[in-house]
């Protein structure tokens, strides 16, 4: 059944209200050479009963592996309520409003949600989502431009540091814009940016600097150091941060003298599954100052006029139903239903249980360390703290390695190879609260048996699960 | 009824132009452009020493309904913004004419006004739009 609720008369009427023959002729303005002419290659449909048999055989062979994987998706526990509560139908739905007085719940949820975030990241205000924190690097990289006016030159400084894939959504976005994104060099000793790597760009027009706190290889970087080099020179500062890790570490909003200018992030930790890679959803917080530069929304709560308590839009006017062609941004939509689990696991976790999840998160990965570098061929590859991310440098190539611990069920982090091949063979792990112990245990006597059987065996039994990319 | 003074020029999309003695041009938008946004809560100004185009979008003006482009009725150098809207925009709903301009301009040289609007054009426009 369709659910189409015109019928071919409706459609017939409408198009003759606007002198127009067929539906086809309405799109006429795509050049045919852009238009798809079959759907060669799509299936055929299947029914409710089909697919359901599929999903599950999907789901299936994905397995339950324990994971060490961290790389910008953490694995955190859940409290069951989270997800009980988003699923309401008062809830579920990817958007907010565009007729938004009338759902007072969503507005409330979002001026909780956009409470917590600025208050998490110690900024002024927050906007009620992005899709993702890669989106939301190249979202802050083009308010950094419109912000920053005396700057004319577009450039941003991005750490080699930060998530590759961040750097290159940023670069597929907002390149065409004309923003330029020059990569700072990294310490291979520390895993972190040097302050000399920012002295060549003294006396340069640059119009941002981005710090991604921790860093991709779970780093601390000196944050405070870099982001009053820029201010010092009239560069903003977007910091890029795990909301997790703000239960311990400073929050951008303290960075420096003066503080990050945007604050964005992958929101998925705050109670988003994995879900195999989304959807998540990204923050993005600044000052007051700036606020009317920030794409998205802000809802606020105000009295009506009887005096009772109500919440309404205070910021939309440059979103894309009323600016339309001139939005702040067209991917200002936020991403409603996550944005909603992570305001409810926000709200039954407190200050308190953020900060447990972040310590323990922080001490888990701390133990996996000391194990696994107590392994033959196995060192840290870096000096200095990390939060709950760390990497490990090997004797030999990574993939094998992983290939063998995936067979026996085990994700055991991320190979750099591809990414950052000058640390030769370099694994990135990562072991939050949900690791037990007995987990940690489990993973490193695995690797140990593996490196001593895939030096051996390099071509044992094809691995079940490939190695994710993330 | 709005508000057209007589010693002004206009555009069709509602911004007013004054020839100041130094040559220069200060504009802002009119009574009724003010009035149709209703309540302004934020002005962007461009800084000094931009250049435009004549027909450029330059400002800003935003309601608690809408955000609206105010475009360069001449080309030019602007020569300043009104500082005084960033932290009180609705002097332009009080005084559009007056304290609530929004930018001074040095016209480029040649730069030509010929499609600004008399005061009795302007009302006749706005007659025509129903106000």
């Amino acid at each position: 059944m369709a659910f189409i609720p015109h019928t071919a008369a409706d459609v017939a009427a409408m198009l003759a209200a606007i002198g127009v023959a067929s539906i086809e002729e309405l799109f006429d303005e795509i050049p045919a050479a852009l238009r798809v002419k079959s759907l060669a290659g799509i299936p055929e449909s299947m029914n409710e009963m089909e697919i359901g048999r599929l999903m599950k055989e999907r789901a299936r062979a994905d397995g339950r592996p324990l994971c060490f994987i961290g790389a910008g998706a953490y694995e955190h526990h859940i409290p069951a309520a989270v997800w009980a509560i988003t699923t309401r139908g008062e809830f579920y739905s990817a958007y907010t409003p565009y007729q938004a007085e009338a759902s007072q719940g969503t507005l409330q949820l979002i001026y909780e949600y956009q409470t917590m975030i600025a208050s998490l990241t110690g900024m002024e205000v927050a906007n009620a989502s992005l899709y993702d924190g890669a989106s939301a690097v190249a979202e802050a990289s083009l308010m950094a431009v419109r912000v920053n006016r005396r700057s004319k030159s577009q450039r941003i400084l991005v750490p080699a540091t930060m998530h590759p894939h961040y750097r290159k959504v940023a670069v597929a976005t907002a390149s065409n814009q004309g923003l330029r994104f020059e990569e700072l060099p990294y310490c291979t000793d520390e895993g972190c940016t040097p302050a000399g790597a920012l002295a060549r760009y003294d006396g340069e027009d640059i119009t941002a600097l981005v710090i991604q706190q921790p860093n991709f290889f779970g780093r601390l970087e000196d944050v405070d150091a870099l982001t009053d080099w820029a201010h010092a020179r009239g560069i903003l500062v977007i910091a890029v941060v795990n909301p997790t890790s703000l239960a311990l570490l400073k929050p951008p909003g303290e960075w420096g003298n003066k503080g990050a200018d945007i604050a964005v992030g992958e929101g998925q930790p705050l109670g988003v599954p994995l879900s195999g890679g989304g959807p998540y959803f990204g923050f993005m917080t600044t000052r007051m100052e700036f606020v009317r530069q920030m794409p998205g929304r802000i809802a606020g709560r105000t009295l009506d006029l009887n005096g009772r308590e109500g919440f309404t839009l205070t910021l939309q006017a440059r979103e894309q139903h009323i600016r339309r062609a001139r939005a702040t941004s067209n991917i200002c939509t936020n991403q409603g239903l996550l944005m909603t689990a992570a305001t409810i696991y926000m709200s039954l976790m407190g200050p308190q249980g953020l900060e447990r999840t972040a310590a323990v998160s922080h001490a888990r990965t701390g133990e996996l360390i000391a194990g696994l570098t107590r392994l033959k061929g196995v060192r840290a590859a870096f000096k200095g703290p990390c939060f709950h991310e760390a990497v490990v440098s090997l004797d030999r190539p990574v993939a094998p390695l992983l290939q063998a611990l995936a067979n026996r069920d085990i994700l055991g982090g991320l190979d750099l190879w591809e990414y950052y091949p000058e640390l030769g063979p370099a694994l990135l792990v990562c072991a939050t609260e949900t690791k037990t112990a007995a987990d940690i245990d489990r993973y490193i006597a695995a690797l140990g048996e593996c490196l001593h059987s895939v030096r051996h065996a390099p071509h044992g039994r094809p691995a079940r699960l490939a190695q994710p990319r993330r | 009824m709005s508000k057209v003074p007589a010693d002004l020029e206009y555009t069709k999309t509602h911004e007013w132009v004054r020839a100041l003695a130094d040559g220069t041009f200060e504009i802002g938008i009119t009574d009724h452009a003010q009035h149709s946004l209703g309540d302004l809560v934020f002005v962007e100004v461009p800084e000094a020493g931009r250049a435009v185009k004549a027909g450029e979008p330059c400002a800003v003006v935003e309601s608690v309904k809408a955000a609206s482009d105010v475009y360069a009725p001449i080309a030019g150098e602007v020569t300043a913004g009104n500082p005084r809207l960033a932290s009180e925009p609705e002097t332009v709903n009080a005084d559009p004419y007056g304290a609530g301009w929004l930018m001074r301009l040095r016209p480029a040289p040649g730069a030509a006004a010929a499609a600004l609007l008399s005061p009795p054009d302007y009302q006749k426009l706005l007659h025509a739009e129903g106000d």
